[in-house]
């Protein structure tokens, strides 16, 4: 099963290779991963998607909580949460494909952050499947170039990841 | 308040947290360091001749002693010796911390001379580890390492200066901090009340219980405990590789090592019982065998530091993270409550039928003939000359084994051996560190002929310290336990497990190094120049004995089974 974990990590030269490490050292699979400082800047911010059995999340969560840069963590599948994903993606527009590309970004809640008289950059956010549902409906074929930020997520309700 | 430079704050911050011995080698990254060493007297170097041994050597002497064992190096080529080492102590959960010299903050990351990336290459082996970013920093970052190294599952912690952190021409005002505080580490110590209330009843209600203890127990100093609850409750006890010496040997209620060489008795008793306490244990692959198979009638019950150990391999019906020592001492007390009472009749019924195991006589050795000397009647022959009483090192392969399972370790911490990383050149600088610690008990190093080979330029070191090891090769002339795998497995098909013709003449090697070696060849000959080499007190000896290559060491697992599937012998298996 696919789970979101968050992580509250120190802020310091290393903590990131130390939790990317562990997951190659302990062969377990990272889908995304995305980083950033938060509020505190002492702290960072790490959303990580993985995929595996209870009894393999358990131990990635174990293990995670035993790096001593990590301060708190929560998977944040095991509630109910909000996920997003960011996309920018560049596609190829010409002539009838152009108003057709614009309709399908609209109905899908994207924007044209960019134009020119071959190409539009699009910025999409939602949640991953979205996003896939959006390549698929463009079609592989007018695709040149993807960005994808990785899932972000907090969860639902009074429940705060914070220290 | 005193100034000191970055290098002399380090040795300060050393004597200040209690380091009496560091083991080390010089080189450019780490001179300001050496000279701050130099300058003063609380904090002993040893010099040893490869960083491997200096690790080796810092193990040995945390293992005997349960003080952290610190080691000091250079950067590039001496911090990755070190890395063998530092990986044997992270597997083994040894409390260490590591100095490593790095080249000036300024150059990290130039490919200079003698640079290495030593935070990045000793990630995945270490509980933690450290880059020096400001001198001032230093007194805190010692601090820390040892907080971490020896606090809950400890391990071993680096921490790397880069040279112009310890320029003696830039002075700091020095306090050594008296407490530390880290928002990200906590240690847990207690148990969960409730849970060791639920593994006390199922303990007590149980019909064939054993109690499997590890390293953890000897780690958490809590073998006198472990041993009054297993006697309160007259269980039978098993101990792991790493847990020798946990339960004393000689005990009656005592099965022998459990595990892929384990006796009959321990492996049975485990594969039947229908309650297992794990205590200070990790349920190891060398441990369960197959674990689908493993223990298929039993409730595990798992007490351990480290959350991470529990239900990682085998799952447990009761998990219990905690301090082995708190939480014996809660179940102590539970099982000395009055209604607390164990089912006697189950219980004598069990004893019977491991009576039963015990009578098989798995480890009796058949002597060989024409004066041959079998590699476990040389174990037998220290056991007997050392009455029970030396610190017993070992390496890697067929010696360890025998040592483990005819040593009868009847305290912790006696019982020195890469268990987890299973590192070849691990037994004498080890010893060593053993010996510096404790100079006037036998510090024994059992080895092999291939073993010793691996770190065998610490002779020198030996010398120079006045260290009187016992080096004890039992000498088959090939790789024993790659070589019995290869006539099991491989068809006899030795494949690079032999070297007859190419061994050194070890009598003349150590006396080139000025100590004693004496050759044994005979088993009538056996205990009496076993007595006059340890009666060598003051001396190193290194005692090579030709034992019969032929031999293989049993029982072992069969790979695949269960714990109760093993081969006791060349020609029976159960």
């Amino acid at each position: 099963m696919r789970h979101i974990i968050s992580i509250l990590l120190e802020n310091e030269p290393g903590a990131l290779s130390r939790v990317v490490g562990l997951f190659s050292q302990r062969n377990y699979n990272i889908e995304s991963l995305t980083v950033a400082p938060t509020e505190d800047h002492t702290l960072s911010r790490l959303t990580i998607t993985t995929i595996g059995d209870d009894r393999k999340i358990e131990q990635i969560t174990k293990h995670l909580n035993k790096l001593i840069d990590v301060v708190k963590l929560v998977d944040l599948t095991e509630g109910s949460h909000i996920e997003r994903e960011l996309m920018l993606l560049k596609v190829k527009a010409t002539g009838a494909q152009r108003a057709e590309i614009k309709r399908t970004t609209d109905i899908f809640r994207g924007q044209i952050v960019d134009v020119t008289s071959t190409v539009y950059s699009i910025q999409l956010t939602g949640a991953s499947d979205k996003l896939d549902s959006f390549l698929a409906a463009i079609g592989n074929a007018s695709v040149l170039e993807v960005a994808r930020t990785g899932v972000t997520g907090i969860s639902r309700g009074e429940k705060v990841l914070s220290l | 308040m005193e100034l000191l430079s970055g290098g002399e704050m380090l040795i300060r911050a050393l004597h200040d947290e209690g380091v009496e011995l560091l083991f080390g080698y010089p080189g450019g990254a780490a001179l300001h360091i050496y000279d701050a060493i130099f300058n003063q007297d609380k904090v002993a170097h040893i010099l040893v001749r490869h960083e491997q041994a200096a690790t080796h050597a810092a193990d040995g002497y945390a293992r005997a002693t349960g003080k952290p064992g610190v080691v000091l190096v250079t950067s590039g080529p001496g911090a990755t010796n070190a890395i063998t080492g530092i990986a044997t102590a992270f597997m083994d959960s040894v409390p260490m911390v590591v100095i490593s010299g790095q080249v000036d903050s300024s150059l990290i990351g130039s490919d200079a001379f003698q640079e290495t990336d030593m935070v990045g290459v000793s990630r995945p082996i270490v509980k933690h580890s450290f880059m020096v970013q400001n001198a001032e920093d230093i007194p805190m970052v010692v601090k820390k390492a040892f907080h971490i190294a020896t606090t809950g599952r400890p391990g071993p912690v680096v921490i790397d200066v880069p040279k112009d952190a310890t320029d003696p021409a830039r002075k700091f005002e020095y306090q050594y901090p008296s407490t530390v505080k880290m928002r990200s580490y906590s240690v847990p110590s207690k148990g969960h009340t409730g849970q060791i209330k639920k593994a006390v009843e199922i303990l007590l209600a149980a019909k064939r219980p054993i109690i499997y203890a590890g390293g953890g127990v000897i780690q958490g100093n809590a073998s006198e405990l472990l041993t009054q609850f297993a006697r309160k409750l007259g269980y039978p006890v098993t101990n792991t590789l790493m847990g020798l010496g946990a339960f004393p040997a000689p005990d009656k209620q005592f099965l022998g090592m459990l595990g892929m060489h384990g006796t009959y008795e321990a492996n049975n008793a485990m594969h039947f019982s229908d309650v297992v306490l794990g205590i200070g244990v990790r349920f190891d692959d060398r441990v369960t065998n197959a674990v689908s198979k493993f223990c298929p009638g039993a409730k595990i019950l798992h007490v351990d530091i480290d959350p991470a150990s529990i239900s990682k391999t085998v799952a447990a019906d009761v998990p219990i993270v905690g301090s082995v020592t708190s939480v014996l001492e809660e179940m102590l007390e539970l099982v000395a409550q009055a209604d607390a009472k164990v089912d006697r009749k189950s219980l004598d019924l069990w004893w019977q039928q491991i009576e039963g195991w015990r009578a098989k006589q798995c480890l009796k050795v058949t002597p060989a003939e024409n004066d041959v000397i079998k590699p476990q009647q040389v174990v037998e022959s220290v056991y007997r000359v050392t009455g029970g009483e030396a610190y017993v090192s070992s390496d890697v392969g067929q010696h360890q084994m025998f040592a483990a399972q005819y040593y009868h370790f009847d305290k912790p911490r006696r019982w020195i051996n890469s268990g987890g990383l299973g590192t070849m050149g691990f037994g004498f600088p080890a010893a060593m560190g053993v010996q510096l610690a404790f100079p006037d008990a036998i510090s024994v190093c059992i080895t092999g002929e291939g073993s010793i080979q691996m770190c065998i330029q610490e002779l020198a070191t030996c010398l120079q310290y006045g260290l009187p090891v016992k080096i004890v090769c039992l000498n088959n002339e090939s790789l024993g336990m790659v070589r019995q795998w290869q006539d099991m497995q491989y068809g006899g098909r030795y494949s690079n497990s032999t070297y007859s013709e190419s061994l050194p003449d070890f009598v003349k090697l150590v006396e080139a190094y000025g100590h004693v070696g004496v050759r044994i060849e005979k088993l009538s000959e056996l205990d009496q120049k076993m007595t006059e080499a340890f009666a060598l007190k003051d001396r190193l000896v290194f005692i090579d004995v030709a034992v019969d290559p032929s031999e293989h060491v049993y029982p072992m697992a069969i790979k695949g089974g269960s714990m109760k599937d093993m081969y006791l012998s060349k020609t029976e298996r159960t």
